[in-house]
C-alpha cells in the first residue's frame, strides 16, 4: 500500500509578523514544516518500517520555497516527493482539488494530513481533498492503524474522543498525541537531497475565497495586578470579577 | 435564503447552534428567508421543536442512521437541505464537526467556505468575513468568491439569539445517501466518551498549567473551581504531555480554541501555541508565582501568587459570595 503525506511549509510559531500591502509578511527564514503534518509524516514512515506501507509520498502546493518542507519529509522517511508549484495564493477549497489529483495519480490509498495549519488556522484541506477524492475523513485523529484494509482509528469529536473504522481509501487528519516525530539525522538530511522530487507547475486554479486586508489585532487588556496575602487578593479578584468585569458566570453566583 | 445548520447535544440544540441564530438575523437582509436545519435520530424532533422557537422554518431530516451520522452523511443532508431551500448562506458552528462537514459541503455545493469567522457581514453582495490566522496572532478580512458560501463561525462570535415571536413550522426532508457516504459505514462511529462541559461552549473555562505542581493538584483545584464556576476544565500542552490529563482538555494550537466570558489560567507560563487557543476569551484571570509569566501579558487581572494558596482563597470568597 502507498501512503500519501500532506506537507505545507509555514511560519513558525516565533516567527514575526508584519503587515505589507495589506498582507502578513514573514521573513522567509522562519518558515519550516508544519508540525501538525509532520506527526502524518512520521505515522506514514512508521507504516512503512513496519511493513503495513510499501512506498511514502509526500506532497505539498506552494511556492518553490516549499521544497524545503519536502526535503524534511523525505529526511524523516518519506521516499520521494511531488511539489505543485504556484506563487498564487489559493484558499483551501481551490487546492482540494489538484491535490485529489496528486494524491490519485500516486496511487495512494491513505492521505494523511495535519488537522490544522499554522498558517491560516485552518482545518479545511483534510475534509476538503476528501471530498474531492469521494473517500471518508477520520478528523484529529490520535491513534492509528491498519487492519488488512481497514483503517482502526480513535479521534477527537466535539465531546469527548471516538473509535473509528472504514475501509481504505480513506484521509487522515493528525495531531498532537498521535505520535512523537523524529528529529532527521544529518545522514538521512543528505540522503534526502538526493531523493526524487517532482515539480509541477499549477497554473489555471480559480480561488474561491479572497483575502482582502490582514491586521496584527491586540485586545486591549485592563493589567490590574493583585498581589498581598491569598485571603484579600482573592476577595478583591470577585468583587472585580462580578462589578467590574461582570463576568462571574450565573452557575457561580 | 440562509440555511442554519443546527448541532445539537442531548436533545437540544447547542449554544452555539443559538448563536448562529443570531448570526443569520444579523446577516438577513430585509424580507430575506431563514431555516434552519437539524440532522440526527429520534432525538432530532426534540431538538426540532425547540429551535422552531427561534426560527420561522426548520427542516428536519430524520432517520436511524443519521443518529450520529458520520461527516459525510451530515454532509449529504446538509447538501439535500440547501438545494431544497437555494441557500445562498449556510451557516455552521466551527466546532470540530462543523470544522470537518463546512469544507466538504462548500465542496459538494461548488461554493465557497468562510472559516471559522469571528464577524461576518455582506458587502455588495457578497458575504465578508474576519477570521484569525497565524495561530490567532493576525487578522485576515477574507470573502467569498463563489456561492452559496458556507460559513462557519467561531463559537462565542454571537450572542445567543432570543426566541422569536412566532413558532416556526417543521418539514421533514428525505435524505438519500450521496456518493462515498457507506464507505464509513464499517459501524464507523462508536459512543464517544463523553466528557462533562463541552469547552468550546462554557461561559467560565479554568485552565491548569505545570505550575500546579502534579495531577492530584490539578483535580483539587482546576477541577474544583470549575465546579464552582459551572466551567469546563481546560489543560496546557505541557500538563497532557505530562500526562495528567487526557488530551480533550487541551487548549492552544493542537487543542481546542476557547473564548469564554472568563478564562482564569492557573499556573499557566503562556507559550505562545497557548495563547493562540484562548487569547479570544472576555475577562482573562491569571495567577502565576513568576511575575514576568507571558501570560500576563494577556491578563486582565493577573494575581501574583501560589495557585496552592490563591485558589482555595478564591473558592472560598466564591462561596461566601454565594451565600449572601
Amino acid at each position: 500500500m502507498i501512503i500519501a503525506t500532506y506537507v505545507k511549509h509555514v511560519p513558525d510559531a516565533e516567527a514575526r509578523l508584519a503587515v505589507e500591502g495589506g498582507r502578513i509578511d514573514v521573513d522567509e527564514a522562519a518558515y519550516a514544516l508544519d508540525g501538525m503534518d509532520e506527526y502524518g509524516v512520521e505515522a506514514a514512515v512508521r507504516l512503512k518500517e513496519t511493513g503495513v506501507a510499501t512506498e511514502v509520498v509526500a506532497v505539498a502546493l506552494g511556492p518553490a520555497r516549499a521544497e524545503a518542507a519536502l526535503r524534511t519529509a523525505l529526511a524523516i522517511g518519506a521516499d520521494r516527493a511531488v511539489l505543485l508549484e504556484t506563487d498564487a495564493e489559493l484558499d483551501p477549497l481551490a487546492q482540494a482539488g489538484p491535490l485529489a489529483d496528486a494524491v490519485r495519480e500516486s496511487g495512494a490509498a491513505l492521505l494523511l494530513v495535519g488537522g490544522k495549519q499554522a498558517d491560516w488556522d485552518s482545518a479545511a484541506l483534510g475534509p476538503a481533498i476528501a471530498e474531492a477524492l469521494g473517500w471518508p475523513l477520520c478528523d484529529w485523529t490520535t491513534e492509528l492503524a491498519l487492519d488488512g484494509d481497514v483503517v482502526v482509528a480513535v479521534h477527537d469529536v466535539d465531546d469527548g474522543s471516538e473509535a473509528w473504522r472504514a475501509r481504505l481509501p480513506v484521509v487522515v487528519t493528525t495531531q498532537q498525541g498521535l505520535n512523537e516525530p523524529r528529529y532527521p539525522t544529518l545522514p538521512n538530511i543528505m540522503k534526502a537531497k538526493r531523493k526524487p522530487l517532482d515539480r509541477r507547475d499549477l497554473a489555471g486554479v480559480q480561488a474561491r475565497s479572497a483575502t482582502l486586508a490582514a491586521s496584527l489585532p491586540s485586545r486591549a487588556r485592563r493589567g490590574v495586578r493583585l498581589e498581598g496575602d491569598a485571603a484579600s487578593v482573592a476577595e478583591e479578584l470577585v468583587r472585580r470579577l462580578r462589578d467590574e468585569a461582570k463576568a462571574l458566570p450565573e452557575a457561580s453566583r | 435564503m440562509i440555511l442554519v445548520a443546527i448541532d445539537h447535544a442531548d436533545g437540544a440544540p447547542r449554544r452555539s447552534s443559538l448563536e448562529l441564530v443570531a448570526a443569520a438575523r444579523a446577516l438577513a437582509a430585509p424580507g430575506e428567508a431563514l431555516a434552519g436545519v437539524v440532522v440526527g435520530g429520534r432525538e432530532a424532533t426534540a431538538v426540532a421543536e425547540a429551535i422552531a422557537g427561534h426560527l420561522p422554518r426548520v427542516l428536519l431530516a430524520q432517520g436511524d442512521e443519521l443518529e450520529r451520522p458520520s461527516h459525510e452523511r451530515r454532509t449529504s443532508a446538509l447538501a439535500a437541505a440547501a438545494r431544497d431551500t437555494g441557500a445562498e448562506v449556510v451557516l455552521l458552528a466551527a466546532n470540530r464537526g462543523g470544522q470537518a462537514v463546512g469544507p466538504r459541503l462548500a465542496m459538494r455545493l461548488a461554493g465557497a467556505l468562510l472559516e471559522d469567522l469571528t464577524a461576518v457581514r455582506r458587502e455588495e453582495g457578497a458575504l465578508v468575513g474576519e477570521r484569525l490566522a497565524y495561530l490567532a496572532r493576525a487578522g485576515l478580512t477574507v470573502r467569498a468568491e463563489a456561492r452559496p458560501a458556507v460559513v462557519s463561525m467561531k463559537p462565542g462570535a454571537f450572542e445567543v439569539a432570543e426566541p422569536a415571536a412566532t413558532v416556526g413550522e417543521i418539514v421533514r426532508v428525505e435524505v438519500a445517501p450521496e456518493r462515498g457516504d457507506d464507505v464509513a459505514g464499517l459501524g464507523a462511529h462508536h459512543a464517544a466518551q463523553r466528557g462533562r462541559v463541552a469547552l468550546e461552549e462554557a461561559e467560565a473555562v479554568v485552565c491548569g498549567g505545570r505550575g500546579l505542581g502534579d495531577a492530584e493538584s490539578f483535580e483539587r483545584h482546576v477541577v474544583g473551581l470549575a465546579a464552582d464556576l459551572g466551567g469546563g476544565v481546560a489543560s496546557t500542552r505541557a500538563v497532557v504531555d505530562a500526562g495528567w490529563r487526557a488530551f480533550e482538555e487541551q487548549v492552544g494550537q493542537t487543542g481546542k480554541s476557547v473564548s469564554p466570558k472568563l478564562y482564569v489560567a492557573l499556573g499557566v507560563s503562556g507559550a505562545v501555541q497557548h495563547l493562540s487557543g484562548m487569547n479570544r476569551s472576555g475577562t482573562v484571570v491569571a495567577v502565576n508565582k513568576d511575575g514576568d509569566a507571558p501570560i500576563f501579558r494577556v491578563a486582565d487581572y493577573a494575581v501574583v501568587g501560589d495557585v496552592h494558596e490563591v485558589v482555595p482563597a478564591l473558592r472560598a470568597a466564591l462561596a461566601a459570595l454565594r451565600q449572601r
